[in-house]
């Protein structure tokens, strides 16, 4: 980025904000999301505060968990099973340029590309942060209860599982600017949405299982972008059930942010230098 | 960009080229508008006005050739909405989205505040609808929120592609009006794209006429007037008198039997009225008629390597 594209931003940055804050979708998702982590944190912190013995189906196989994985499990789970809707959020924000035709004001407001890019992407940022504190709350407020009553308590003073609070909402805000690289990318609004319910709700799960199934390639599946994001957040359904291993933390951020960085620049280059018609 | 330097023309178009595939849309156009003046720009659907437009404002890449506003590219213009404002077909607005906050979100763009935003919705008459929701806007409304967009940054440029498009006919003459004071009052120059002559006819000062994706004609509209043969309409009980007298002097004329009128072409009303002196002929109504410039359009358009029917 040229020096004077900092300075640049500003406007593109303003304008950004008041385009999320000028329309209703950001709302109702933010309460659809709240609602759908709360029932899922109940559900999931009843099923593992539940003795496995009195269990018909789920997970059955399961190892007895001890508190705190429960409680980490639990309160991740925005980061397991919630990152749709960051995602989503953050390719519609160029996707909805393309639909609606806004993109033609917008670059004729800020012809240099890049720019126009590199706001959607802070903004993005921001606006997943947003959503991480409102899923992951969801998640506390859902399994909350049930840790409490029938658990071995909620673990909220634990300096471990605070930690992997603050990194679900990492995770889920970089799962927005990844959303926002792949909008750019792939700016039908329809193909973009399609693509990301098929990967995240039935690709990467199939692949995560089916890639640990073959030795060679059992490693794969940790570098997996929903893998890297578990392995961010520090907690994992999957892992703390014992089913899947993850990255380390680090390593885990690392291969995330290259999702992000990577599908930037593709839309950057492949699809927004096109003509906007 | 310092007080000395002298900006180009407000618009300077040189050898502009683009194809679609094998379709050349714009194909080695060169045209100059002059600075505050309403300049028509004129072609048939398809001609390659929106493609120039496009490639004037960086929407899209010129295969060769130059698009410059006040000389430089769109993409080296510094806050480019303060220096022209743009409103093209293909610009849309998010449904969900107030007028207001429509305008709010292109403000930082051009530096300004609420205040401006609203200043410029009382400008183009969307007062009363700047709480509304765009997705409930008529075509007319869609067309005025484009245009106020244009004005945000108080730009001394504007390009307007097809601004009548879906305006009733009393949005049409305010537009007139409009456009006018905004060049010969407020010293702006307008570029504005029409495929119907008789739309921007009372409103331009100039024309350039592009066909196939060519310039072929580009004069003051009175130079354009000239090209046309004269018609007048004349108003008469003795139709058959009028018309032998007409085929004497040399005009062609023509009964419109939805009037029952007579449409006399190739004579001025001077010439007309003279002549009828003349002949002792009576006359209840005789006036001119600018009807004949959509001729000369055809004219100048019409595709050459096409036999005329």
């Amino acid at each position: 980025m040229k020096p004077d594209q900092g300075l640049a931003l500003v406007p593109a940055l303003r304008s950004e904000l008041r385009k999320v804050l000028s329309t209703r979708m950001w709302w109702l998702l933010a309460v659809v999301l709240l609602a759908y982590l709360a029932f899922l944190g109940a559900v999931m912190g009843f099923s593992l505060t539940t003795d496995p013995e009195s269990m018909t189906g789920g997970l059955g196989t399961v190892t007895e968990l001890d508190g705190r994985t429960v409680a980490e499990t639990v309160y991740t789970l925005a980061v397991s099973l919630g990152y749709v809707f960051p995602l989503v959020i953050g390719a519609l924000s160029m996707t909805a340029e393309y639909r609606h035709k806004t993109i033609t004001p917008v670059v004729l407001a800020e012809p240099r590309r890049g720019v126009v890019l590199g706001a959607k992407l802070l903004v993005g940022a921001l606006l997943g942060a947003v959503y991480g504190v409102v899923g992951t709350a969801g998640a506390v407020l859902g399994g909350l209860p049930f840790l409490l009553t029938k658990g071995d308590g909620a673990y909220l003073g634990d300096r471990a599982v605070l930690t992997d609070l603050a990194f679900s909402v990492l995770a889920l805000a970089i799962w927005c600017v990844i959303g926002v690289g792949l909008g750019t990318l792939l700016t039908n609004q329809i193909a973009s949405v399609v693509v990301i319910l098929a990967f995240t709700q039935f690709v990467e799960p199939v692949l995560r299982l089916g890639l640990v199934a073959i030795d060679a390639l059992a490693g794969v599946q940790k570098f997996l972008p929903g893998a890297a994001a578990e392995a961010l957040a520090g907690s994992s359904l999957y892992s703390s059930t014992g089913m899947l291993g993850l990255l380390d933390r680090g390593w885990g951020a690392v291969v995330l942010l290259a999702y992000a960085a990577g599908f930037a620049l593709l839309g950057r280059y492949l699809t927004l230098r096109r003509d906007i018609s | 960009m310092p007080a000395s330097a002298s900006p180009g023309p407000p618009v300077e178009v040189r050898g502009l080229t683009k194809s679609f595939g094998s379709v050349r849309a714009v194909d080695g156009l060169d045209m100059v508008v002059r600075s505050g003046a309403v300049t028509g720009f004129l072609g048939p659907n398809g001609a390659g006005k929106t493609t120039t437009f496009r490639m004037l404002l960086g929407l899209a890449a010129a295969d060769s050739g130059t698009a410059l506003i006040e000389g430089l590219r769109y993409a080296e213009l510094a806050r480019p909405t303060t220096v022209v404002g743009a409103s093209l077909d293909s610009a849309g607005f998010h449904p969900g989205r107030t007028a207001r906050d429509h305008l709010r979100v292109q403000a930082p763009f051009a530096g300004v505040d609420n205040r401006r935003c609203d200043e410029v919705l009382a400008q183009v008459g969307l007062t009363e609808a700047a709480e509304r929701r765009v997705g409930g806007f008529s075509t007319g409304m869609r067309q005025r929120l484009g245009l106020a967009t244009a004005l945000l940054g108080d730009p001394r440029v504007l390009v307007l592609d097809e601004p009548a498009n879906g305006l009733d006919p009393e949005g049409i003459v305010w537009l007139r009006g409009f456009l006018r004071h905004l060049a010969h009052e407020r010293g702006r120059t307008v570029l504005v794209s029409s495929h119907v002559l008789g739309e921007v006819q009372a409103s331009v000062d100039d024309v350039v006429v592009i066909a196939r994706g060519r310039l072929v004609h580009e004069s003051s509209l009175e130079d354009l007037v000239a090209l046309a043969d004269p018609r007048v309409r004349v108003v008469t009980p003795d139709l058959a008198g009028f018309a032998s007298m007409a085929r004497r002097s040399g005009w062609s004329a023509e009964e419109d039997p939805t009037t029952g009128s007579l449409v006399v072409t190739g004579a001025s009303p001077t010439e007309v009225g003279a002549a009828a002196y003349r002949e002792r002929l009576e006359i209840h109504g005789l006036a001119e008629e600018g009807g004949s410039l959509e001729a000369v359009f055809l004219r100048l358009t019409a595709d050459p390597h096409e036999v005329a029917p």
